[in-house]
């Protein structure tokens, strides 16, 4: 059997529906949310650098550093959130993050 | 084109990225000048916007970054009210106790991210765009770090930020790969009468992750908790000009990169619109809170902005643009308004603090007055043309019963904001309120005569330009 991009595409799916589900299913940890986050895009760049491959173009692969790029960013600015978060509640399981409703 | 030729192009942004960076090392070396860097700061984002003016029409960065009369129209609107968010946050914020130096540098790294967004060519820039604005408002929200709430809200838009900028970059991948290029003009090659599925696929992705961005139902329900837990100053400004550059960005993917798939968006935009409405319309009815009640109010506004894409025309892109700079003058000045008023050192923010209180406060009740009725869309006030222009463009286009349904849903709106009108007029006041900040009454005042009268000469050089703007799109 020889891999072909569907395989990478479908691979690519599967990581990106689990990191979705990792953010609505997960009840505990806000940590674990900011893990589904970069399944999601790692599941991007599994497609780009597989369609880059695939159309032998290099955009594709100039796309997917940008993406890693921006993920440490958003890394950096979801853990300084979260922290200013502990710091109010002294906790930070999903359900507490529950102050407003409505 | 040389890069020389290339970078004479982006100089408002060149401006906002110097200017910010060099504010930042400023500020880290004299933390306690706030003032200069908040000067600094509106000198910058006017500096850019008179660059922005002066542009000429062109591309640069291989298609990335474009330059033309929608460009133009966005970007001197986006810097406007970036530059009208920092007087009326950093004294606030001072008041409360923050003294940071970093709100006016977050505030021109939002405003640089929403200048990318309206000007970009190409899903690579769209996506960065995108990011440098989201980055900078997640924290501008959980700037109050003290705030239990403003934390609160500034982890929920994160968290649900962060999800629908992937829906948006797996939307750009799939894009990428069936069209086989990231310029909207590749693509719009690619999608030449009518896309095949895979690229289909990507767009509807990209296109849940800029609904998330523009909160529009059913992708909303970030907005209430968010509008209500960050400080009133800087939803003032996130509820205004990201909404614009959104929208801008939208029209711009779908009409230059999609136009030959016009049907397919048209659809789902329709629904995007209306539900949008019909949320903002019966969710915002059982609101206590006004910050709460006024998100609602913007998802449903937000609506009526898609209605206007979703006609396909370019009368529709201009009635979109309209709508969109009108509906930013009102929200900013209710939002100023709010930041304006406290009683006793808390913020005013229910329905019922604001119980009588134009026998203390006329000049702002006078403006949350117009500001309500302009929201409601009631003529001669700067919402009625707003909603005017969506309507003739959604009724030209063949939209009959989006429109009805959209009217239906105004009026089902005018319920909310007629209730705070009453409760500010007729009911009991239950105590006296602190004296409003100069700054920010100023601001809500003016912007209050900006909602009428002003807007009934502003409409003879806006409309021009909006049409301008909306040829630009080539639809």
């Amino acid at each position: 059997m020889t891999i072909g991009l569907a395989h990478y595409l479908a691979v690519a799916a599967i990581l990106f529906t689990i990191g979705v589900f990792g953010i609505f299913v997960n009840r505990k940890n806000i940590i674990v949310i900011l893990m589904s986050v970069e399944l999601i895009l790692l599941a991007v760049n599994i497609n780009l650098v597989a369609f880059s491959a695939y159309l032998g173009d290099v955009t594709g692969q100039i796309f997917a550093m940008f993406v890693l790029t921006v993920a440490a960013a958003e890394a950096a600015v979801g853990l300084a959130i979260l922290v200013t978060f502990f710091r109010n509640r002294g906790d930070i399981a999903v359900d507490d993050a529950s102050m407003m409703k409505g | 084109m040389t890069f020389s030729a290339d970078l004479s192009l982006a100089i408002p942004e060149l401006i906002l990225a110097v200017g910010a960076l060099v504010l930042l090392v400023g500020g880290a070396f004299s933390p306690r000048s706030t003032f200069a860097v908040s000067a600094a700061a509106v000198v910058a984002l006017l500096g850019a916007a008179v660059a922005t003016a002066t542009l000429p029409v062109g591309t640069a960065f291989a298609g990335g970054l474009i330059s033309d009369a929608a460009a133009t129209f966005a970007k001197v609107a986006i810097y406007v009210a970036s530059a009208v968010a920092i007087p009326l946050g950093q004294p606030w914020f001072e008041r409360r106790g923050v003294k940071n130096f970093e709100f006016p540098v977050l505030i021109l790294l939002a405003a640089l991210g929403m200048g990318m967004m309206a000007s970009s060519g190409d899903l690579i820039s769209l996506y960065v765009g995108v990011e440098l604005q989201s980055l900078a408002l997640y924290v501008l929200a959980a700037m109050h770090r003290d705030n239990a709430k403003a934390s609160e809200a500034g982890l929920k838009y994160f968290v649900l930020g962060a999800l629908s900028s992937g829906l948006l970059l797996y939307g750009a991948s799939l894009i990428y790969g069936f069209a086989g290029s990231t310029t909207y003009a590749d693509i719009a090659v690619a999608v030449q009468g009518g896309a095949e599925t895979g690229v289909l696929f990507g767009l509807v992705f990209l296109m849940c992750g800029l609904a998330f961005k523009v909160s529009a139902a059913p992708f909303h329900m970030w907005t209430p908790d968010v509008y209500e837990g960050a400080p009133t100053p800087v939803v003032a400004f996130f509820a205004a000009a990201p909404k614009l550059a959104a929208m801008v960005l939208f029209a711009r993917v779908l009409a230059e990169g999609f136009a030959g798939a016009i049907e397919q968006w048209s659809q789902v935009l329709v629904a995007l619109g209306l539900i949008s409405v019909a949320v903002g319309a019966f969710a915002g009815l059982v609101q206590k809170n006004l910050k709460r009640l006024w998100a609602y109010s913007s998802i449903a506004n937000v609506g009526y902005a898609l209605l206007g894409l979703a006609s396909g025309t370019e009368a529709g892109i201009q009635a979109m643009l309209m709508f969109m700079v009108l509906y930013m003058v009102d929200v900013t000045g209710f939002f100023a308004c709010l930041s304006a008023l406290s009683r006793g050192g808390r913020s005013m923010e229910t329905m019922d603090d604001m119980a009588g209180l134009w026998r203390e406060r006329p000049w702002l009740s006078l403006a949350m007055t117009v500001f309500a009725l302009s929201a409601l869309g009631l003529p001669p006030f700067s919402g009625f043309w707003a909603k005017y222009y969506v309507f003739k463009a959604a009724l030209d286009a063949g939209l009959w019963g989006p429109a009805v349904i959209g009217l239906v849903g105004s009026v089902v709106a005018a319920f909310y904001y007629l209730r705070l009108i009453k409760v500010m007029w007729f009911d009991a006041s239950p105590g006296q309120t602190d004296k409003p900040p100069a700054e920010a009454g100023a601001i809500a005042i003016g912007l209050a005569v900006f909602a009428f009268p002003v807007v009934l000469i502003a409409l003879t050089w806006l409309d021009p330009l909006a049409t301008r703007a909306a040829q630009a799109f080539g639809l």
